[in-house]
């Protein structure tokens, strides 16, 4: 008998070697590129300087920098944190990204533009507005009131565009529109009732800014989010199968209903996490995924960790734009991340309709 | 004699001669009832009402009928996508109801009809998604991980069985209406079926590629032993390569026979409600259907 040849077979489909060297180069670029942002700022700081500065911090064992003068009191007090924040903060949001396209069979979900950024945002503001943000809670508190929006939004979406178990773009996009609508409106309401020094800082949060927090916050937030990550890039291969439509992931025995209940919960928990910290930060979750997948192809075992890696990679830049453009005034990173994904969204919209389902 | 006035149970008796019957059952459906949804009224109708019958290893078993007469939900309830209110489905003797949805994907492949793709998979990563139900399953890691050497081979022999390994790289966003077809088809090959369920696979295809989808299921059902249930509104198509038909009127079998036995003047004109023209293929001898020329 033939054997037909399934070397072939494994050339056009990813190995494990083929994963690894590719992650490892998009690893390595992200750290480069970290590097690069560590340097500019209101103070620049020389790239021997960084790597001095952080010589002796690890030597200490201690991020204070207090022993290095001012330049190491910049870099690790105020803007190594930022930039793992920002860092992390991308990674999440074009993760959900990537899990919310391929649930939802849909180029175009994106927490932002689905509204599930704006009920987390709800959510948190609520939380504000409560006091549970002024408790010794907070840094716990105010992502599981994210979560909670976010759950909300993410479920009133679908229950709105879906159609005999089908979800159409165009009802999709309105469910969003509208639901961003009443919630917009509902944390402006919020915001307006507050006193005005608190709603100064409720409005720049919203517009979606990073600001460098306490590692100890730094690092429960990071426990947080690493887990959520973690369980999603476990789905990667249900992700895959989801990506056919429901009928096929169930004839190829994957359990659909289970699996999108798990992918929506851990897309609202992230997410959650991400908006309570960094408020709104829009197109990424849309406009990185795609990125990644006209390079990389659309497995989900490659595309949602390499997705991650350039979401974290691209926020990071964008913020230090933010941070560096009007220089010392700072941008809310929101605006950079809009003005640069909105016209990529129109191109989607406009000129690739024939991807839109 | 006049057979339609004897009632379509005769028909049942009769295919018990045809040979296939005396193997063993790879379908067993009792008496099933099925809704799309219970409560509101316009949903109220019964899509299946009492559909009982048995297809056996080793057939290529067409199911024919007109629109709405509930083709696509019998497969749709095969295939365990939805669940019969009433009545059970067995699957090599279990209950369907009962079988986790990767044990049922294990046993039956599916071929939908609307094959259309979103996201760009390559064709070699499209079929190997068939090896999922055959991964190594525990708990924490039935998300992620590789495909083994088995996998690959078992993807390989589907896809070179569909002559698409040319393919192989090849985005299946970017593929024809057949190359689609074929993909879909050698995706459901990968998950080592024994029964093959297909939703109108000539649908949309050519003469060429009808001709070799057709001519490829007899083929893999005489070398591997598989049961093929096939969806068609074409009667040639059931005609011409099912061992047996079945005919279904308003949500009940009307009829299910050798192709000979239900493809009959009376059945077609009690069902469709129309005469059409039958002879004699040129080649198989099997019943030829044509429509008449004008009906005024």
């Amino acid at each position: 008998m033939l054997l037909p040849n399934s070397e072939a077979l494994r050339a056009a489909t990813l190995t494990a070697p083929r994963w690894f060297t590719i992650m490892g180069a998009f690893g390595l670029l992200t750290a480069l590129l970290g590097l690069v942002c560590l340097q500019f700022g209101a103070q620049p700081i020389g790239l021997n300087e960084i790597i001095q500065i952080m010589w002796h911090a690890v030597g200490r064992g201690a991020l204070d920098g207090d022993a290095a003068g001012s330049a190491g009191v910049i870099l690790l007090q105020v803007r190594l944190p930022r930039v793992l924040l920002g860092f992390m903060v991308g990674c999440c949001l074009a993760s959900v990204g990537v899990a919310l396209q391929a649930l939802l069979r849909n180029p175009l979900a994106d927490p932002y533009v689905l509204g599930v950024s704006s009920g987390a945002a709800l959510g948190a503001s609520a939380g504000v507005w409560f006091g549970v943000g002024a408790t010794f809670l907070a840094d716990a508190a105010l992502p599981v009131c994210g979560f909670v929006g976010g759950l909300l939004a993410l479920f009133v979406v679908y229950r709105m565009a879906a159609t005999y178990e089908r979800l159409p773009v165009h009802s999709l996009l309105l469910a969003g529109v509208i639901l961003n609508a009443v919630f917009s409106a509902l944390i402006m309401f919020i915001t307006s009732i507050m006193e005005p020094n608190r709603s100064f800082g409720m409005m720049a949060w919203l517009m979606g800014t990073l600001t460098a927090p306490a590692y100890p916050t730094l690092l429960t937030l990071s426990i947080y989010l690493l887990s959520g990550l973690f369980l999603l890039f476990n789905q990667a291969r249900v992700l895959n199968i989801l990506a056919l439509g429901e009928e096929s992931a169930r004839s190829l025995g994957v359990d659909t209903e289970k699996s999108k209940r798990f992918i929506f919960v851990l897309s609202a928990l992230v997410t959650g996490a991400v908006v309570s910290v960094s408020g709104m930060i829009g197109f990424i979750g849309m406009v990185i995924p795609h990125a990644v997948r006209l390079v990389l192809g659309a497995d989900h075992r490659l595309l949602l960790p390499a997705s991650a890696l350039t979401g974290g990679a691209f926020l990071m830049g964008a913020d230090t734009v933010a941070r560096t453009l009007l220089s010392p005034a700072e941008i809310p990173v929101g605006i950079v991340t809009a003005i640069a994904g909105g016209p990529f969204f129109v191109y989607l919209l406009v000129w690739r309709k024939d991807r839109l389902a | 004699m006049n057979r339609l006035v004897d009632g379509h149970r005769s028909f049942e008796k009769q295919s018990g001669a045809a040979g296939v019957c005396s193997r063993p059952a790879v379908y067993e459906v009792r008496d099933i009832r099925f809704r799309y949804r219970e409560g509101r009224p316009e949903d109220a109708r019964w899509v299946l009402d009492g559909v009982a019958f048995q297809a056996f290893e080793g057939e290529v078993l067409g199911v024919v009928g007109p629109n709405g007469s509930g083709k696509t939900s019998l497969l749709k309830v095969l295939a365990k996508h939805v669940g019969a209110q009433e009545g059970a489905v067995y699957l090599l003797g279990k209950n369907l109801a009962t079988m986790a949805q990767r044990e049922v994907a294990g046993l039956v492949g599916v071929v939908p009809q609307d094959t259309q793709q979103l996201f760009p998979f390559t064709v070699a990563e499209a079929v190997l998604m068939g090896r999922f139900p055959h991964r190594p399953h525990d708990r924490w890691s039935s998300g992620f991980g590789w495909e083994n050497q088995e996998d690959l081979a078992v993807a390989a022999q589907a896809m070179a069985t569909m002559d698409i390994a040319h393919l192989a790289c090849r985005s299946v966003t970017d593929l024809s209406g057949g190359e689609r077809q074929r993909t879909v088809i050698a995706r459901a090959l990968a998950q080592s079926p024994k029964v093959l369920l297909l939703d109108e696979p000539t649908a949309f295809l050519d003469l060429q590629h009808q001709i070799d989808i057709c001519s490829g299921l007899h083929r893999l059902k005489e070398e591997r032993g598989l049961t093929v249930v096939l969806v068609s509104h074409d009667l040639n198509v059931a005609s011409q390569y099912c061992d047996r038909v079945l005919m279904l009127k308003g949500g009940t079998v009307f009829s299910i026979g050798t192709p000979q036995e239900v493809m009959r003047t009376e059945v077609l004109r009690a069902v469709y409600g129309c005469d059409v023209l039958i002879d004699a293929h040129p080649e198989s001898g099997l019943p030829r259907i044509t429509l008449p020329r004008y009906r005024l």
